[in-house]
């Protein structure tokens, strides 16, 4: 089962930046598993190949929806594609992130670039429990304004009770928003440490950084989740193309407990 | 208004200092109630001061011939804006505009300098905490310089 592609049919396609687009997928024999928030699909363009992309949404009972940057062969094609295509879908594979996270936790996701797309899922869990927690608070950094994925989506979140910070790298003035690196916003959305559940999604330097000044501020390493990336092939945990140390990522990840990341990310070439 | 301790000691860069240097520090400080829109000082002009925001949010631009005013850096609360003062030619080397209405305190550089000299033990100890500050920000510029969220080369 996991290994045979199944058929979607692609429903919608918006264009989210110039390198980035949003497929809305329908199944178009019967649905596969449910994926959970974090978890990942293998997509197939025919004819091209297959690449690992995190689902960053629901679509109805059965839809998938996923964001992807055109970066190589596979995902140029894939974010080619138009709707009516048909594309190949396995899964649902990998670890998902920790929901819910406890209660009364003040929930910060820290995303960098196409970071947000694994984390979009989380902000919609947080909106439909926001009761649950304490705090809700999302983090984004983007190179630039005309980078930003779901701009338009960031009034709905907010008023979902999510606060929503946004920096970028480079930004001419009239960009009303902050530039700077994401962990200058940290002091933001850190009110009380011990209540801090964090998921952060993004360039590993990045996590890796932002994992590092949450621990200064007093946030426990175990309550710290980042996802990471390496080559996932087969999404079983087989050919071992996605191992990273110990870990197949694509089996033991890409969600993972920074605890067990910090070691591995420390070590070059791993 | 002048500054009080206890307002100076609410502030993440002055936290760490004792009583008798926070009095001392008070004697040259306001706090300042900046408008959207202000402009704290222009690329070039004498630096002689430095501000600890409290709330609200600066950014620091510079002018390109063709492009316009281009945003450096944006700093917000907890953060500390101008070291100019601190370092010869005194000069400021970027613009900086109030982009929120924002609460700061407002020190005295040329003051500030003049206490350093006469008090080595603070002057070390306010040379170390303005270094970290440095620190950080080249760290964040270095981030940036990586380009961490441009395309995979």
């Amino acid at each position: 089962m996991t290994m045979t592609p199944a058929r979607y049919l692609v429903v919608d396609r918006l264009a989210e930046t110039a390198d980035t687009v949003t497929l809305t997928l329908e199944p178009v024999d019967r649905p596969l598993p449910v994926f959970r928030p974090g978890q990942f699909a293998m997509l197939y363009a025919f004819g091209v190949g297959e690449v690992p992309i995190s689902i960053s949404g629901r679509s109805g009972a059965g839809g998938l929806i996923h964001t992807l940057r055109a970066v190589g062969a596979v995902t140029r094609a894939l974010a080619a594609v138009q709707p009516g295509a048909i594309i190949g879908v396995r899964g649902p594979f990998g670890t998902p992130w920790d929901l819910p996270a406890p209660p009364g936790s003040e929930v910060a996701l820290v995303a960098g670039g196409i970071g947000l797309a694994p984390l979009r899922p989380v902000i919609h869990h947080l909106i439909a429990h926001r009761r649950r927690y304490r705090r809700a608070v999302v983090l984004i950094g983007a190179r630039t304004p005309d980078d930003l994925l779901y701009p338009d989506e960031f009034d709905t979140w907010r008023a979902g009770g999510v606060d929503v910070h946004v920096t970028v790298d480079r930004a001419d003035a009239g960009w009303p928003d902050h530039v700077g690196v994401v962990t200058t916003l940290l002091d933001r959305c850190i009110t009380n440490p011990g209540q801090v559940a964090a998921y952060l999604c993004g360039p590993e330097v990045m996590m890796r950084l932002t994992a590092r000044a949450l621990i200064d501020r007093g946030v426990a390493a175990a309550a710290i989740r980042v996802s990471l990336e390496r080559n996932m092939r087969c999404g079983i945990g087989h050919c071992g193309h996605c191992q990273l140390g110990p870990l197949l990522l694509c089996r033991d990840g890409p969600v993972v407990g920074y605890p067990v990341a910090a070691p591995l990310l420390a070590v070059r070439e791993l | 208004m002048r500054a009080t301790t206890e307002r100076l000691r609410t502030h993440p860069f002055l936290a760490g200092l004792d009583e008798e240097s926070l009095e001392r520090i008070a004697t040259i400080s306001t706090v300042v109630a900046l408008d959207a829109k202000t402009w704290l000082f222009r690329e070039g002009d004498p630096a002689d001061r430095c501000w600890l925001i409290r709330s609200g949010r600066v950014n620091l631009d510079v002018h390109l011939p063709g492009r316009g005013e281009v945003i450096v850096e944006s700093l917000g609360a907890g953060a500390v804006l101008g070291w100019s003062w601190l370092f010869p030619p005194y000069r400021w080397h970027f613009d900086a505009v109030v982009v929120e209405p924002t609460s700061a305190i407002e020190v005295d550089g040329i003051q500030l300098r003049a206490l350093c000299q006469t008090d080595p033990k603070l002057g070390y100890r306010l040379g170390q905490m303005f270094t970290a500050v440095l620190i950080e920000r080249l760290q964040a510029t270095r981030l940036r310089l990586l380009d961490l969220y441009g395309p995979p080369r």
